[in-house]
Parts: structure tokens; C-alpha cells; sequence
């Protein structure tokens, strides 16, 4: 597989602020990859760097196999779609579609043919003549990756564009999005601090974190393997607890309170060590069958807390003696089986050792 | 309730109203028909066009008139090219805490009267003033030369007085241009160019606009500096009104030629505007 982009050992220094640190990675042709962090991991400067707006401090960037450092953004064969689209107020649709054809000296019949076959293709013929202030939030979006699409780039850029969006039509861009992505073939790669903007759309996604990458997996992997305590806790919603290694084979931790877990783990984890115990809300099992072997407590509803689909209930485990100790989450099945349950109400709950994650606490304590 | 909304209405238009009235229309109009009125061989005022056939028939009066409007318009034209760099370093280049400062620097000057800060480059350019004596001291000169009185000098004060006019909606137009824009052409591979004459004049165009129209203005009513800085020579169609009424004591003929003035400057700004392509209102708010 070719890759049409690599990134190698990349490194931004802003003054003693380290934003960028040692990222490497390679985008496969074709792809759509996602960079996904928090506001201000570094995700934006790096996307920048490879746009050229920025030098890197240190490191390089190969789009198609070529460096392009010391490159400016006006010839890089790569394009960005900025946060706030950025279309020029003051021209149409269609000359704004034909902006860069006319920096490339393209004739006039030319121009004309590319920018209406574009509008086709992301879905707005007969658009041309309309301004730029005419078209909705989704339009525009459109309009912009069509602008960026007409010129062929290697790599298409992608900051954050839907975050200016209301949460229906972010949806369905998403969608459209990662469509047009498949039709058109260009490798994307796509920035946001949204995971399900990420998982949905990505073939692979990069976790950012403080300037380095956690992890770069499909989003699958992402999901089911952290390798991170970060991922854990940042892809997916997670119940996370504070807990401390009592016997490693097998392996057994005690939460705060007392509660045990059989879990797995990932990373060395030493006797007596601290670490961090993950439970997906939809991992745990209400009303388990007595056969099965797991981890299982007495949870005391709190709150139902409905949410269509994602209904969850909120509540505690119960210790032995009947007194409550962590809050945690759990997943209620759509099948409405346990609609039953009420606020105060008390069910067994049960969790399988597999389904259990830790991870050594981060700073190296215990 | 209607009522009492129209009465404070009224109330509060008053001074406005007023001030309208009595200082502007009542004594143009009072222009107006002293600009029509001339006397006649027995020396009687009379309703006439003269005073209007004299500026068209006597060619020093048109030619003057056409020589401060092109020197007029040239001061525009070297105001914004002046003065857009200075916009555009203080808007986009320079970090935005310093901003703020730089544009206060730029307005301190204006808080001295016009007539101050003219005497002070006369100071500087006159034939003992300050650049001479460096010039000697340099040896560059032998002897001094006289740099005040002549038009390349009254252009330059003109440029001067009027800056601010220009600086002030241009910093305003330009702040208002997304630095978004000037990277997404940038990312689209337009040269420093086409970025400049395709997205940043075009989005800037209404704070051009209202600017040229003020300095234009002022510049082409300005009485003073082309006075103080042209000297004797400037021939400055103000110079042609103030003669009139001052030194000829001829009202209705510089009331003709206040109204001229008046008329010939706004087709001016009317042909600009067309040729730009640009619209008064949107230009103005």
C-alpha cells in the first residue's frame, strides 16, 4: 500500500510550550483518517504544519513520498477546510469553486465544466450563481469541500468543520461526508475533538494527547482495545475507578471502598501497585444468570436517566453490609425488559473478567 | 401612549432639527439666491445666471477649479496608499495587544489644530528651518533651499491633515476580514498578489470608499493648507471663494462659486462611485 502521507518524528515548539511532540505517522491512499483529541492537544498546530501555515520545529513531512518542507501553503498539493469554512463573502458560489482553478491558469471553458461537474458531485447542481450568504450551514459546508475537492489535492484537510453545525445536521454530515469521502477517493484526514465525528467517519483514527499520540487503531480497536488510559477514558463513555493491585495471578483489584475485580490489564502492573479500573456502562449485565462467572455486586438505583436508546440508570454498588460505595453507570438493554426499575430499587448487576480494563495510574504511583 | 412616543420624538429631534435649520439650510438657501441674483447696468440686483456664466466663460476660474479637484483626487489616492500599509500592519500583522496602542498613537497628532500642526512642518521646511540647517550641517547643501510653496509640499501637508480620515475605516474594514479568508486563498495557491487585489481590496472596498469620500472632501474645502503650504501659487479653488467675498466684496459671486463647489464635487464623488462599481449607502454604514 502507497501512503500519501507520512509524517516523520514531527516536533513544534512554541517558545518552551512543546505542542507538537515526536508524532509519527503514515495515512494509507485513499483513507480516512482522523486525528481526535481535546481542545489544545496539538491537533490543530499539527494539522497546520502539514497545510504549511506552520515549519515544524523539527521532523518531516512526505505527502506522496516528496518532503515538503519549506513548501508555502499556495503550493502544496494538499488543502484545507477551515473551522469556519472561510468562503469569500464577496463572490458567488461559483467563483468561489473556481478560485484556485484561475490560479492555475485554467481556461475559461475548463473552469466552467470542473465547477459545475463538483456541484453534482456534492450534491448542489445549479448553484453556481447563488451567494454565498443564500446557503444554510450544511450548503456551505458543502461548497467548501467542493471548493477544495475541484483541485485535485493529494490530501484533503479537514479542521473541525462540523463543529459550527447544530447537532441534527452535524449527524447527517457525518454521514454525507464520509460518503463523498468514498466517492470521490481523495485520502482525508480529519481533526476533531468529537469521537463519534471520528468513529463513525474514520478507517483509522490517531488518539492526541498533549502533543503525542496515544494510539492510532481503527476505531473498533479504539473501542474495544485501549492501550491507554486516556483512550479508555476519551473513546466511548466509561465508568472509571481509582483501585489497587491485591494479587496479580490471577489478577484482583480493590477499589476504594473495598470492592474486588477480577480484571485484565494492560501495561505491568506490580503487587500493591495503584491503578485505574474501566467499566463500559454497556458491559455490565443486570440480573446476570447465576451460572455465569464474573464479578458481581448489588447495584442501588439512584436515577434513571432516559435518554431514548442510551437510557441509562445511575447508581451505587452496595458493599456487604448493605452500605454504598462507588456510583457507576450502567447500560440499560433496549429490549425494555428492566423498564420495571424505579429509583431506590436494588438489582443484582454483574461484570465478566474480560470485560474489566486497568491500567497502571498514570505518573508512575504506587 | 402614541402620543407621548411622538412628543419625546419631537422633544429630543429639537436641537438636531434646530441646529439643521438655522445653520445649514436657512443660510444656503440665503446663498442660493444671492448666487442667482447680480447686478445689472444701473446697478441693481436682478435675478441672472452671470455669476454662474462667469466661472464657465472666465478660464482661470474653471481651470482653477479643475486643478483642485485633480490635486484633490491625487491626495486621496496617495492617502490610501499611504495610509493601507499602516492599517494592514496594525490590524493583521502586529500582535493584537499592541494594536490598540498603535492606533492611539496614530490619533495623538490629531488632537492638535490643523493650524498647529501646519506651522510645525513650516518650521521644518521653510527656507531657515530645521531641514535646512541639517542639510548644511551635512554638507549635502551649500545653500539653502526653499521647500515650503509649491505643490509637491501642499500635497504633502494635504496628505497629512487628512490621513486620519483614511486610517480610521480602513483599521475598522480590516478588522472586520476574517484572517480565515486570507489563509483559505493562501491554502487555494493564490500568490500575495491576487490575495491582496482579489480578496482583501474587495472585502475592504466600502471602508475605501467611505474614506476616499471624506478626504476627498476636505481636501478640495480645505482653505488652509494649501494657504499656509502653497503659499501665493497654490490656486486653490477655496482661495477663488474667500477672494470673492473678502477681497473683491463680489457675495453673489462667491456664493455662485460656494454652490459650484458644491455641485461639482458631488458629481465627482457620483462618477467615482460608478466607476467602482460601489454603492453610497452600503459604503456608509
Amino acid at each position: 500500500m502507497s501512503h500519501d502521507l507520512e509524517v516523520i518524528d514531527l516536533v513544534r515548539d512554541f517558545g518552551s510550550f512543546r505542542a507538537v511532540d515526536h508524532v509519527g505517522f503514515e495515512v494509507e491512499k485513499g483513507s480516512f483518517f482522523s486525528i481526535l483529541g481535546p481542545s489544545g492537544c496539538g491537533k490543530t498546530t499539527l494539522l497546520r504544519m502539514i497545510a504549511g501555515f506552520l515549519e515544524p520545529t523539527s521532523g518531516d513531512i512526505l505527502i506522496r513520498g516528496r518532503s515538503v518542507l519549506g513548501v508555502p501553503p499556495n503550493q502544496r498539493p494538499v488543502n484545507l477546510i477551515f473551522q469556519h469554512l472561510s468562503l469569500f463573502p464577496m463572490m458567488d458560489v461559483k467563483e468561489n469553486i473556481a478560485f484556485g482553478l484561475k490560479r492555475r491558469k485554467m481556461p475559461q471553458p475548463e473552469i466552467d465544466r470542473r465547477v459545475e461537474s463538483i456541484l453534482e458531485r456534492v450534491g448542489l447542481p445549479g448553484y453556481g450563481g447563488k451567494k454565498v450568504q443564500q446557503l444554510s450551514g450544511g450548503q456551505k459546508q458543502r461548497i467548501a469541500i467542493a471548493r477544495a475537492l475541484v483541485l485535485e489535492p493529494s490530501i484533503l484537510l479537514l479542521d473541525e468543520p462540523l463543529g459550527a453545525l447544530d447537532l441534527k445536521l452535524r449527524e447527517q454530515m457525518k454521514i454525507e461526508l464520509k460518503k463523498l469521502q468514498q466517492e470521490v477517493g481523495t485520502t482525508f484526514v480529519y481533526i476533531t475533538h468529537d469521537q463519534s465525528e471520528a468513529l463513525v467517519m474514520s478507517d483509522q483514527v490517531a488518539v492526541m494527547n498533549r502533543g503525542h499520540f496515544e494510539q492510532i487503531d481503527t476505531p473498533k480497536n479504539l473501542y474495544k482495545h485501549p492501550k491507554t488510559a486516556f483512550v479508555a477514558g476519551f473513546i466511548g463513555e466509561n465508568n472509571a475507578f481509582d483501585a489497587r493491585v491485591i494479587s496479580t495471578d490471577p489478577l484482583r483489584v480493590r477499589l476504594g471502598n473495598g470492592l474486588e475485580f477480577a480484571t485484565r490489564s494492560r501495561g505491568e502492573l506490580a503487587a500493591n501497585a495503584d491503578c485505574r479500573l474501566f467499566l463500559r456502562p454497556e458491559s455490565i449485565v443486570i440480573e446476570p444468570p447465576p451460572e455465569m462467572t464474573m464479578n458481581r455486586f448489588n447495584l442501588k438505583v439512584k436515577n434513571v436517566l432516559f435518554d431514548g436508546a442510551n437510557t441509562k440508570l445511575l447508581g451505587n454498588l452496595e458493599l456487604d453490609d448493605g452500605s454504598l460505595a462507588e456510583e457507576i453507570q450502567v447500560a440499560l438493554p433496549q429490549d425494555h425488559r428492566f423498564d420495571y426499575i424505579q429509583p431506590g430499587d436494588t438489582v443484582p448487576v454483574g461484570v465478566v473478567e474480560e470485560a474489566c480494563l486497568c491500567f497502571p495510574q498514570e505518573g508512575g504511583g504506587g | 401612549m402614541g402620543r407621548h412616543v411622538r412628543w419625546s420624538l419631537y422633544v429630543f429631534m429639537a436641537p438636531v432639527l434646530l441646529w439643521l435649520l438655522l445653520l445649514i439650510v436657512i443660510p444656503h438657501i440665503d446663498l442660493l439666491v444671492m448666487s442667482l441674483k447680480s447686478e445689472n447696468d444701473y446697478g441693481d440686483l436682478v435675478w441672472s445666471l452671470d455669476n454662474y456664466r462667469t466661472f464657465f466663460e472666465e478660464k482661470i476660474y474653471w481651470l482653477t477649479f479643475v486643478r483642485t479637484a485633480i490635486y484633490a483626487i491625487l491626495t486621496t489616492v496617495l492617502t490610501f496608499l499611504i495610509t493601507f500599509p499602516v492599517a494592514f500592519y496594525i490590524t493583521k500583522v502586529v500582535k493584537v495587544k499592541y494594536s490598540g496602542f498603535l492606533t492611539i498613537l496614530l490619533l495623538v497628532p490629531f488632537w492638535v489644530s490643523e493650524m498647529v500642526r501646519i506651522y510645525g512642518w513650516m518650521i521644518l521646511l521653510r527656507e531657515s528651518g530645521v531641514f535646512n540647517h541639517f542639510l548644511l550641517w551635512l554638507g549635502i547643501i551649500d545653500q539653502p533651499i526653499e521647500m515650503l510653496y509649491n505643490d509637491v509640499s501642499m500635497v504633502m501637508g494635504l496628505v497629512y491633515t487628512t490621513m486620519l480620515f483614511m486610517v480610521v475605516p480602513l483599521i475598522s474594514s480590516l478588522e472586520g476580514l476574517d484572517d480565515g479568508l486570507i489563509e483559505a486563498a493562501y491554502d487555494l495557491g493564490a500568490s500575495k498578489w491576487v490575495i491582496f487585489t482579489r480578496i482583501v481590496i474587495p472585502y475592504i472596498m466600502p471602508g475605501i470608499v467611505s474614506g476616499s469620500i471624506v478626504v476627498f472632501m476636505l481636501t478640495l474645502g480645505n482653505y488652509l493648507t494649501p494657504n499656509l503650504m502653497g503659499g501665493k501659487n497654490s490656486l486653490w479653488f477655496t482661495e477663488q471663494i474667500y477672494n470673492q467675498f473678502i477681497a473683491s466684496f463680489n457675495w453673489n459671486q462667491g456664493a455662485a462659486f460656494g454652490f459650484l463647489l458644491l455641485l461639482l464635487s458631488s458629481l465627482i464623488i457620483w462618477v467615482g462611485l460608478k466607476i467602482s462599481g460601489q454603492d453610497l449607502k452600503r459604503a456608509l454604514t
